[in-house]
């Protein structure tokens, strides 16, 4: 009988051997996916309870870790000014994600990206807890501060930009929320505040200043007139301005929401009127091709380069006339994250050159070592320098004597836009500014969906323009 | 036909060395390794060594003791690898519960539980070496075995007998609980070897030839098939599939051993399969398993405890997060059915690929035991338990690891569950007197001569 027991012996190491194969199997091929994925409680919990740096501004923390008190989690994230900087920090949740820089740097925050490997096995050999590294990042707490009191209760959103640098300075997005009640370690009471956030009619967990696009209106027309200064026209160059422009192959016209000043009129007077016909005008002379390009030169519908999460802006392809003439003045499929149309005055303010957006100069570890830094780098040059200039007069004429006018500040050499974009018959519509000061060189972009006031009082230069005014001063 | 001869007794002896020195060394190497597995896991979540500390060593290596003495006296020729690779299984299980033990508030004391049962199964091993002399005193009674068997299975079915997770394989005694089937497993085993050590002759011999085919006589072959089917139909009524693979594989093991006929697995493979597509197509929770096993991501709540233990062998990664820093309290029944998982969290794909080669040691030397043994009935016994253990430790691991559909079934010597923990420890008693006597010392005999002329040869039945 021994020979059929030697057969089963074989079949028995068999066996084994297949459960050893397949342990090899799940280490070596499953484990990634299965660490990966969303459920995965270890992990997630893991990751929630870590040391994780500190978000700074200036040498304050506006995110950090404090030791909780508790063995199995030893961390909580904490949140100082929780609602003054929600924006830029984002939320940080044991069930539902993260978003913003937590989001953006998480690995580094953690201190589990690669750059941190030798840091990591120094901790390891030295006996130190591993801890996460710090973001320095340029923000400017009055400037944050003006922005998100200046916009107050309304429903609205204000970038602003250092425009020679790129380096973001405020980055508001209001109504804001407190990201303390997100972290907390109490799950229940997270997950009641999560529904609440998300069901509110407010919606306060959008980002609306970089995850939004909005129709950009009147604002846009700082692109069709780059693209029409770079086609061979300057600011004093006639333009008609009819009182209604008939749209081609449509049954609709446009018409004038301000007095252009006359049937024709000159390329500063359209733009510091904001004149609808004027631009639609050059739209169509201009062709959709055209438009598209210069809007592609500034960014629209290219992924966003800023080191936070965020979303990219439209400009539809493929369109017929009477589109074109829409989308010249910022409507039909036109959208734009107010980050967005910050960085079209930045460019505009910097002569021709667009820097990359960035929040985070540096990472550092905890001893201060620099791990990574966002040197101010050239993003792209989507107009020329001469054409750059010349737009610049054309905006400082809007904000001298134009719609812009509630943006002066005294002393101050102001540039802007303004911008009242239609939505819906049934809502209110989107008021805009965007615009430079000179000292200190700062793009600022101004966005508000809902303020809460009369239809008729709605306007970028009334709504949005004295929000500008505060963080240009706030920044003086 | 040839006819093998009677061996002459040459005039040499076989004396196996007896190594009980090694044993002890060994053994002492695997309680110290279970003992620092629970000192470990208690202090990185205790954050101390738990004052009980004199008390659990002094038990727990006077446990390992007294098992060494025993066999030092009844079984001094027994294989020396088995028993500390038991204790080192068992320790390691214990550790693991213990560790597990800490998780809720207030902790509880699941493992002083399975301690004690510990001690039962050592007391009943050391019983077993004293009272059962020689293993083939169990040859006398199969049908008795057999009925045994079939009693230790129905009892769940009776007043006594509680439901829990879908399969009434339970009985509550005094608020213990204990699985008979755990038990029957081996007096099956006994009462299978003793009928074909009985018949095996007349089964291969004796018979019709189908289509190229031997097939026995219905009076040889029918006792053992009724045995067999209504063991199976009862643990398939019961639910308790994965008892029901085991039975099947060790009936199907001793058939081919005792006949040596490869028609009998070749035919067991085919039955198995059918059964299995039967089973898939006629029942609903059969399917389920499989779903799990192939797709558990399509269901996430239905198949939790699967997907629980995938994410713990994968959070444990190669080396594991060491005893006492892992989560194995995600993965339900995480001390029982699912405690591979556990050990692969905190002791990493390299821990568990450990035990898995500690089961394989126990199984070969099992098998070996088997292969020395003078008697068929002892090599059928120790290949058939070995076996068992074998098919248990693939069906559970590889489930819990998905290399199979989910059967469940404990792990030897690890989950929690007294029950099994005590069979198991009968099973191992077992398989050492069958060692002890494979391996003392012995006349040797020459190799079997085949008969080819006319000498006056005797035949032998044996």
């Amino acid at each position: 009988m021994n020979g059929p027991l030697r057969k089963v012996s074989i079949f028995v190491a068999l066996m084994m051997a297949a459960l050893l194969v397949n342990l090899t199997y799940t280490s070596v091929v499953r484990q990634e996916s299965l660490l990966e994925h969303p459920s995965n409680r270890r992990v997630r919990d893991a990751e929630f309870s870590r040391d994780r740096g500190a978000i700074l501004v200036g040498n304050d923390p506006i995110a950090m870790s404090v030791e909780s008190g508790r063995a199995s989690v030893p961390y909580q994230r904490e949140y100082p000014a929780g609602e003054l900087w929600a924006p830029v920090t984002g939320w940080f949740t044991r069930v539902h994600g993260t978003s913003g820089l937590e989001r953006q740097y998480t690995l580094e925050l953690a201190g589990t990206a690669s750059t941190q490997a030798v840091n990591r096995a120094v901790d390891l050999l030295t006996g130190r807890k591993p801890a996460g590294a710090n973001l320095q990042t340029s923000l400017d707490p009055a400037a944050q501060k003006a922005a998100m009191e200046a916009l107050g209760d309304s429903k609205g959103a204000v970038v602003a930009l250092n425009y020679e640098t790129g380096r973001v300075l405020a980055l508001a997005s209001t109504p804001s929320y407190d990201p303390n009640q997100l972290a907390t370690l109490d799950t229940k009471a997270a997950g009641e505040r999560w529904e609440a956030l998300l069901n509110a009619d407010d919606e306060p967990l959008k980002n609306r200043a970089v995850r939004e696009v909005y129709p950009p209106g009147s604002t846009f027309k700082l692109i069709t007139a780059a693209a029409a200064v770079e086609s061979g026209l300057n600011p004093t160059s006639e333009v008609a301005s009819p009182s209604s422009l008939r749209l081609p192959n449509s049954s609709h016209s446009m018409g004038n929401s301000t007095n252009c000043g006359g049937e024709t009129t000159t390329l500063e007077q359209a733009l510091a009127t904001s004149c609808n016909t004027a631009f639609g005008k050059l739209g169509l002379d201009l062709g959709a091709d055209e438009l598209q390009a210069m809007a592609e030169r500034f960014g629209f519908n290219t992924e966003p380069t800023v080191d936070i999460p965020a979303s990219a802006s439209r400009f539809p392809t493929d369109i017929d006339q009477a589109q074109t003439a829409l989308s010249a003045i910022g409507q039909f499929d036109v959208a734009a994250s107010p980050l967005q149309m910050a960085q079209v005055v930045a460019a505009i303010a910097n002569d021709g050159q667009m820097m990359r957006p960035t929040i985070v100069d540096n990472v550092l570890t905890r001893d201060l070592q620099i791990l990574s830094a966002n040197s101010p780098t050239e993003q792209s040059r989507p107009i020329s320098e001469a054409t750059a200039k010349q737009l610049q007069q054309m905006m400082e004429t809007v904000v001298r004597e134009g719609t812009g006018r509630p943006a002066r500040v005294d002393g101050l050499t102001i540039g802007g836009k303004t911008g009242t974009a239609q939505t819906a018959p049934d809502r209110p519509p989107y008021a805009w500014f965007v615009g430079y000061a000179k000292e200190p060189k700062v793009a600022v972009a101004v966005f508000i969906e809902d303020a809460g006031v009369a239809r008729d009082d709605i306007s970028g230069g009334r709504l949005a323009a004295p929000v500008f005014r505060s963080v240009v001063q706030a920044l003086k | 036909m040839s006819v093998t001869v009677q061996p002459e007794l040459s005039g040499d002896v076989i004396v196996y060395r007896r190594r009980r020195n090694v044993e002890l060394a060994l053994l002492l190497f695997a309680q110290l390794l279970g003992l620092g597995a629970w000192g470990i896991a208690q202090f990185n979540v205790l954050g101390e060594f738990p004052p009980s500390w004199p008390v659990v060593t002094g038990c727990w290596l006077g446990l390992g003791l007294l098992a060494h003495l025993v066999v030092r006296w009844r079984l001094p020729y027994a294989d020396p690898v088995i028993l500390p690779c038991v204790f080192l299984l068992n320790g390691l299980g214990l550790a693991m519960i213990a560790r597990m033990d800490l998780i809720p508030t207030p902790p509880k004391t699941d493992a002083t539980m399975q301690f004690v049962w510990t001690a039962l199964g050592v007391a009943v091993f050391a019983g077993v070496a004293v009272l059962l002399r020689d293993h083939r005193r169990l040859q006398r009674y199969p049908y008795l075995l057999f009925l045994a068997s079939l009693l230790l299975l129905l009892l769940p079915l009776t007043p006594l007998g509680v439901e829990l997770n879908g399969a009434r394989i339970w009985i509550k005694v005094f608020g213990f609980s204990f699985q008979p089937a755990e038990i029957a497993k081996i007096t099956l085993a006994v009462a299978f070897a003793a009928y074909f050590y009985e018949k095996r002759d007349v089964l291969t011999l004796v018979g019709r030839k189908v289509a190229g085919i031997m097939l026995p006589r219905g009076r040889d072959f029918i006792p053992i098939a009724v045995m067999w089917s209504m063991a199976l139909l009862v643990m398939v009524f019961q639910n308790d599939l994965g008892m029901a693979l085991l039975i099947f594989g060790l009936f199907t093991l001793m058939l081919y051993v005792a006949t040596q006929r490869k028609f009998w697995p070749a035919l067991a493979l085919v039955m198995f399969l059918i059964a299995g597509v039967a089973a898939y197509r006629l029942t609903s929770h059969v399917p389920r398993r499989v779903a799990s096993w192939l797709h558990p991501f399509d269901d996430f709540d239905a198949n939790y405890q699967i997907i629980q233990a995938q994410f713990g062998l994968a959070w444990g990664g190669l080396f594991g997060r060491g005893l006492g820093d892992g989560r194995p309290g995600l993965t339900p029944l995480g001390k029982s059915d699912f405690i591979a998982a556990s050990i692969g969290e905190e002791l990493g794909i390299v821990g568990l690929m450990a035990v898995v080669v500690i089961y394989g040691v126990i199984v070969s030397r099992a098998l070996k035991a088997g292969l020395l043994c003078p008697d068929g009935f002892g090599k059928l016994l120790a290949g058939g338990l070995g076996f068992v253990l074998a098919l248990q430790v693939f069906a559970i691991i590889g489930g819990v690891t998905r290399l199979l559909p989910l059967t469940g079934l404990t792990t030897p010597f690890m989950s929690q569950g007294g029950s099994a923990l005590v069979a198991n420890w009968l099973l191992v008693a077992i398989v050492m007197v069958i060692s002890h006597r494979a391996r003392m010392p012995q006349a040797a005999t020459a190799t079997p001569r085949v008969a080819t002329t006319d000498d006056e040869t005797q035949l032998v039945m044996r």
